[in-house]
């Protein structure tokens, strides 16, 4: 049976991890390579780098971080922030990379999505929507969720899948940063509407918050980054209570 | 020993040279005849779509060679779906060294299947010490169905081929070399045949 899978995100800018990363064992609580390797000791199932750095050396600094990661880490990896051409997505996949995840770029030129599925496979292709409800209606956002756009979450998703899409990874900003729990209802709609795997984002907070979002939620898989960072939930100890409840999970 | 990983312009060669290397060996990429044929172990990758995958191996006469190599083979995900009799993806003439017909996971399920499965029905030298049920990484829209040649087996609305085997030649549908420590032990199998 295919199981849930748990993915922790991993900010990086020029390189290092951004968030204050609470792991009293790690040598060096900046270096990504490392925390990757932890967390794929700890069962993580895939693991999920944002880049956040806005230097001219930027494509370089991550490809380098990408081999490196790829050299040490034996679980899949996804790269994504800043992601807006073919070049882009060549470098990192040579790197090493196993998925990309394109986010604003395709909101401003869908295409995009079509061409790089074209030249390395839908398996490869992960599109990151950032939304939030305005006026009960779920709108998606850019930059990060910053910038609100008229575009309908659901029809966006549609299109993605279309396009060709493998993947999508939905973050809810609405409940972002919250720990109350995942954007279930809008998840669950997505992953009715659409035929490829959702990975939920955003709202994590507890352990149940995990199991409504693979049952409620429909999700098929979930990320979440600052409570695995702080220790809040180690992930072996979550993929224990998500088996006692009956969800599949690699242990 | 000498790995060569058969270079045809195929996918994600990094992760794969460097599975190997944390086995403590060095695999070179090549599609040089001479160097392939010399090898003592092969490896066959393949990410991406196969009618273009296949193109790619014609122009540089690789798909005559591949079945006739001697020594052990292995296909990962692409490459071992190529290694059968033919793809429904593109509708493409695969290397007929496996009797099967590739064909696309029905909409029942989610298309591409990604993530974690479990292996069942373990068969070969290439999984020994390797548990029944042992979870392993796939990425797939499209599959081999059960037949003589398969030597483990997953599920993802059916039964399906998760490796095959026959011969000096295998094949997993799952990426070993992502796939932890289950991987990485499958892999060093491989490399002792």
């Amino acid at each position: 049976m295919l199981t849930k899978r748990i993915i922790p995100c991993l900010d990086i800018k020029n390189g290092r991890t951004v968030k204050g990363i609470n792991f009293v064992d790690l040598r060096d609580a900046g270096d990504p390579v490392e925390l990757a390797e932890i967390y794929a000791q700890e069962g993580a199932d895939e693991l999920v780098f944002l880049d956040i750095s806005a230097t001219e050396e930027r494509r370089k600094t991550l490809a380098d971080l990408v081999y490196h990661v790829a050299e040490k880490v034996n679980i899949p990896f996804t790269v994504g922030g800043g992601i807006s051409c073919i070049e882009d997505v060549d470098v990192l996949l040579q790197n090493g990379a196993d998925k990309v995840s394109v986010n604003s770029s395709a909101v401003k030129r869908p295409e995009l999505i079509n061409e790089l599925v074209a030249k390395f496979g839908s398996q490869c292709i992960v599109v990151a929507i950032d939304a939030k409800q305005i006026d009960g209606n779920w709108k998606v956002h850019l930059v990060g969720g910053k910038v609100p756009t008229e575009i309908d979450l659901f029809k966006w998703a549609k299109e993605v899948e279309e396009r060709g899409a493998g993947e999508i990874l939905f973050t809810s900003m609405d409940h972002d940063g919250t720990k109350n729990g995942f954007a279930n209802e809008a998840l669950a709609k997505l992953s009715v509407l659409v035929n490829i795997p959702i990975i939920a984002s955003g709202g994590a907070g507890a352990v149940s918050h995990f199991t409504d979002t693979f049952t409620h939620g429909k999700a098929d898989a979930a990320l979440a980054a600052s409570i695995f960072h702080f220790k809040e939930i180690e992930i072996k100890d979550l993929k224990k209570e998500l088996k006692k409840e009956g969800i599949p999970v690699r242990l | 020993m000498k790995i060569v990983i058969i270079n045809y312009g195929a996918g994600n060669i990094q992760s794969i040279k460097f599975a190997i290397k944390r086995l403590g060996h060095e695999a070179i990429l090549s599609d040089n005849v001479e160097e392939i044929l010399n090898a003592d172990k092969v490896i066959f990758p393949g990410v991406g779509e196969a009618s273009s995958a296949m193109d790619k191996l014609r122009s540089s006469g690789l798909d005559a060679l591949i079945p006739i190599l001697k020594q052990p083979v292995l296909g990962i995900c692409l490459g071992m779906q190529l290694m059968c009799n033919k793809s429904e993806e593109g509708n493409t003439k695969g290397l007929g060294i496996f009797d099967l017909d590739v064909v696309k996971f029905p909409e029942s399920v989610k298309v591409p299947q990604i993530g974690w499965n479990e292996i069942t029905g373990l068969q070969s030298n290439l999984f020994s010490d390797i548990a029944e049920k042992s979870h392993i990484y796939l990425v797939h829209s499209y599959y081999a169905p059960i037949g003589d040649e398969t030597i483990a087996e997953s599920e993802y609305a059916f039964p399906y081929s998760a490796a095959l085997g026959k011969d000096n030649f295998y094949g997993t549908q799952f990426h070993p070399e992502k796939s932890s420590d289950v991987g990485a032990k499958i892999l060093q199998n491989f490399l002792e045949m």
